[in-house]
């Protein structure tokens, strides 16, 4: 591979991989502290309003990290993709600039409301501006979605004289069906993030015996949210982005399988590393034509090979791409498994006595942002060698006049930044967490009778 | 159809200089003008709930810039890739600075990210200026329409151009200034007391230094540009534009020595629109002229979008920007007037 190539392809996704570690938090959180917000006002308990309070503060450093590692996204498309943005600008600039237009300015101004205005707002306008902020922040994923489908299924566009795309249909290009499915996908998978960290945090509190009133509420938030949406990310929304992904990409379809032959009633691999000097699965476990059940729902369905299309036109990294989809796959199922436990484990009363479920649902939440990271990756590696799809290779594509040396250059700036933001946001995690959503000149003081947790 | 996207995205990038140019002016002088934390809290209160609003308005333009002339957005942003990435670099730590300081009552925390601040705002502000100079001067564009600029080459105004010349770092002098006026300008309408007094003192100290500099970098234009007053001779009614410089200019002077601190930060607002819509409207209908060879340069023609998308975009522009400015004064409304410290913030202060 070209050494700049290498490197543009390098920094966009260290910076886009780092930058949807903070997203994908506050669109998870954004809908589950609306529902704080709500049950603080229907139930007129101070308890919701402290806990929507402590979760409104995470969310406040995690969205100002999100914005300062977005605003390079948006600048990449021009800096490190000149090429790119001259051939296809005058599609996805729609989409791009609609981000801009419609939830930037929305959620800025009613995010300061939400974080500052609580002492000014009366507690409906407060609940109004929390609204606001998660509408806000779920049209900014969707326009990106969008953006992001169009690359994987161009849809409504035309071929200039230039040779660069421009609009044909802006209704083509809003209602593509891909940008709807990933879109819910997505977003599900956001939820999935924000309703473990809830959780983890609760389960914290419950293990270590503080603040057990918030303590159990958003572990209870959490973990109801947690089953919903980890059942909706398998199905219909999982199942819905393989069978589009099988009609519209069945190269990618091959590769994240690592299907090197095409099959009759081909089956799914569970376990297996790809080897691809032998194109073959190396110690496979395989569960036998369940890859054509699911993909066309006939067990003997003939599911299409990567033999059927030249190597040049495979994704390149095959290996990469295989573990990214399998570790997606394998984590949200274990997710499904966890929160349907600790759901039962709720609906019988025993969840905050359950101590080792606690302990699990506290150390898990790493786990969707690895889940969330690997669908990315599946996507975006599943579409290589294009940019575009069957328009434009993602070799043709990056500025060809920013040398390599330059691009190692702010790369490493890059790598040396965000090790700064890391350190700042985890001390900053950290010291909010320890305050917990107690003020601290109030002392804890915890109701035996009501508080089986505090009994050891 | 081109030209009212022009039209726009300089009003854009006008409405960012002027929001963003207050918070950055202020960034640059806080660490002279505040004494102590509470005067310092008092700057960071009045700036902190406007900020990201204000850059917002940055991500706007780009993007209606990156929708409205692609072939121009992926021109200059690729070349000018190192500054655009230091100013993203820059940006970077200027939220940092004022969103983390205050998670800690603590002297060494706050004083380092009062430094960190005042730095990057004091960088980006030359950053900008010089950005400016460079579209002004020209860039050397090749054929394709492409070009990138090292940092600096020999600091000549040439066809072997660099970020930093001589005209460009003039050029980021002017903004440094105009910007730390602008911004103490901003200061002075927002507080009292001996804040207010000093944020005065240092406007009517950089008064002079601004006269002089707005006539250094106008002979300088013309020193390396001679053609720039074409479209001026072309359409007379553009030397309103100047005079309009001028008036604020004086205006501010006048402003000031009547403590009319409001007025003084409308003729500063006044002299930068005048300035920037002055480069545009002299640029006209280039947009990145080529230092190499002026049939190379870049204009609205070809590097706008297709026709269709560019209509279609204006509707939902429209509709956006009508959404905008309702949620501006509606927060601008809600945070208006002095700012007042209060004792004991719970973290949601500043």
């Amino acid at each position: 591979m070209d050494s700049a190539l290498l490197i543009h392809r390098l920094q966009f996704a260290f910076t886009v991989t780092y930058h949807y570690l903070f997203p994908q938090l506050t669109m998870g959180l954004a809908p589950l502290i609306v529902i704080l917000k709500t049950l603080a006002i229907r139930t007129n308990d101070e308890t919701y309003d402290k806990a929507a309070r402590f979760w409104a503060k995470i969310f406040g450093i995690n969205f100002a990290i999100g914005v300062v590692t977005g605003i390079p996204m948006e600048f990449q498309f021009g800096t490190n993709w000149s090429h790119f943005s001259r051939f296809a600008g005058g599609v996805i600039g729609q989409t791009l600039a609609m981000e801009g237009l419609f939830s930037f300015f929305l959620e800025s101004t009613f995010l300061g409301l939400f974080l500052y205005g609580e002492k000014r707002l009366s507690r409906t306008m407060h609940w109004f501006a929390a609204f606001m902020v998660f509408v806000g922040s779920w049209a900014s994923g969707f326009f990106i979605v969008a953006t992001d489908a169009w690359m994987q299924n161009p849809v409504g566009y035309e071929k200039a004289a230039d040779g660069s795309l421009q609009l044909a249909s802006f209704w083509a290009l809003v209602l593509n069906p891909w940008a709807w499915l990933q879109y819910a996908h997505t977003m599900s998978g956001a939820v999935i993030t924000g309703a473990f960290v809830m959780a983890a945090v609760g389960a914290l509190y419950l293990l270590s015996n503080q603040h057990l009133e918030q303590a159990r509420i958003f572990v209870r938030v959490g973990v109801i949210a947690g089953l919903i949406f980890t059942v909706v990310q398998l199905f219909p929304t999982g199942d819905w982005s393989g069978k589009m992904v099988a009609q519209k990409q069945p190269v990618t379809l091959a590769a994240m399988e690592a299907l090197f032959d095409t099959r009759h009633g081909a089956p799914m691999v569970i376990i297996g590393q790809p080897n691809m000097a032998t194109q073959t699965i190396d110690n496979p476990i395989e569960v036998p034509k369940m890859l054509s059940f699911l993909t066309y729902r006939r067990w003997n369905a003939t599911v299409h090979g990567l033999n059927e299309v030249p190597e040049t036109d495979w994704p390149q990294n095959i290996p990469l791409l295989y573990y990214a989809y399998h570790i997606m796959v394998g984590l949200g199922t274990l997710f499904i498994a966890v929160m349907a436990l600790a759901a039962l484990l709720l609906w019988r009363g025993k969840l905050y006595q359950t101590r080792w479920v606690l302990w699990l649902l506290m150390l898990m939440f790493p786990l969707p942002y690895v889940a969330n990271t690997a669908g990315w990756m599946t996507a975006e590696m599943g579409r290589q060698p294009w940019l575009v799809y069957g328009l434009m290779r993602t070799e043709e594509g990056f500025s060809k006049l920013v040398s390599a040396g330059n691009g190692w250059f702010t790369f490493l700036g890059f790598a040396g930044m965000y090790t700064l933001l890391s350190i700042l946001f985890l001390f900053l995690v950290r010291r909010e967490i320890e305050h917990g959503p107690e003020p601290m000149s109030v002392p804890v003081q915890p109701k035996s009778s009501l508080n089986p947790a505090g009994v050891r | 159809m081109s030209t009212i996207w022009f039209m726009i995205v300089a009003v854009m990038v006008a409405i960012y200089v002027l929001l963003d140019g207050f918070d950055i002016g202020a960034g640059a002088v806080h660490l002279f003008i505040a004494r102590n934390d509470a005067e310092r809290r008092t700057i960071l209160g009045a700036i902190g709930p406007v900020w990201d609003g204000n850059e917002v308005w940055l991500l706007a333009a780009g993007g209606t810039l990156y929708f409205a002339f692609p072939l121009l957005y992926a021109s200059s942003f690729s070349g000018f890739y190192l500054p655009l990435i230091i100013v993203l670099w820059l940006l970077m730590l200027r939220g940092i600075g004022i969103e983390f300081r205050s998670h800690i009552q603590d002297g060494l925390w706050t004083s380092f990210f009062d430094v960190i601040f005042s730095i990057a705002s004091i960088l980006l502000a030359i950053f900008f200026g010089a950005a400016l100079g460079n579209v002004v001067r020209g860039v050397p564009l090749n054929a394709e329409g492409y070009f990138f600029e090292p940092l600096w080459t020999n600091f000549l105004v040439g066809t072997n151009n660099g970020i930093l010349d001589w005209y460009t770092v003039i050029m980021g002098v002017v903004a440094l200034v105009t910007l730390v006026v602008h911004g103490s300008l901003f200061l002075a309408t927002k507080t009292e007391g001996d804040l207010n007094a000093r944020a005065r003192a240092v406007t009517v100290a950089l008064w002079p230094v601004q006269l002089f500099l707005t006539i250094v970098s106008l002979a300088a234009t013309l020193l390396v540009r001679p053609g720039i007053l074409t479209n001026f001779s072309k359409w007379p009614s553009g030397y309103i534009i100047p005079l309009v410089v001028a008036g604020s200019l004086v205006y501010l002077l006048i402003a000031e020595r009547q403590k009319n601190d409001k007025g003084a930060f409308l003729a500063s607002c006044g002299y930068i629109v005048g300035m920037l819509v002055g480069a545009a409207f002299a640029l006209y209908p280039v947009v990145l002229p080529a230092s190499t060879d002026p049939n190379l340069s870049l204009t609205i023609y070809n590097t706008a979008a297709g026709a269709h998308g560019l209509s279609v975009g204006f509707v939902w522009w429209s509709i956006g920007m009508v959404l905008a400015i309702g949620y501006f004064v509606f927060i601008y409304r809600m945070f208006r007037g002095k700012v007042q410290v209060e004792a004991g913030t719970d973290g949601h202060g500043y």
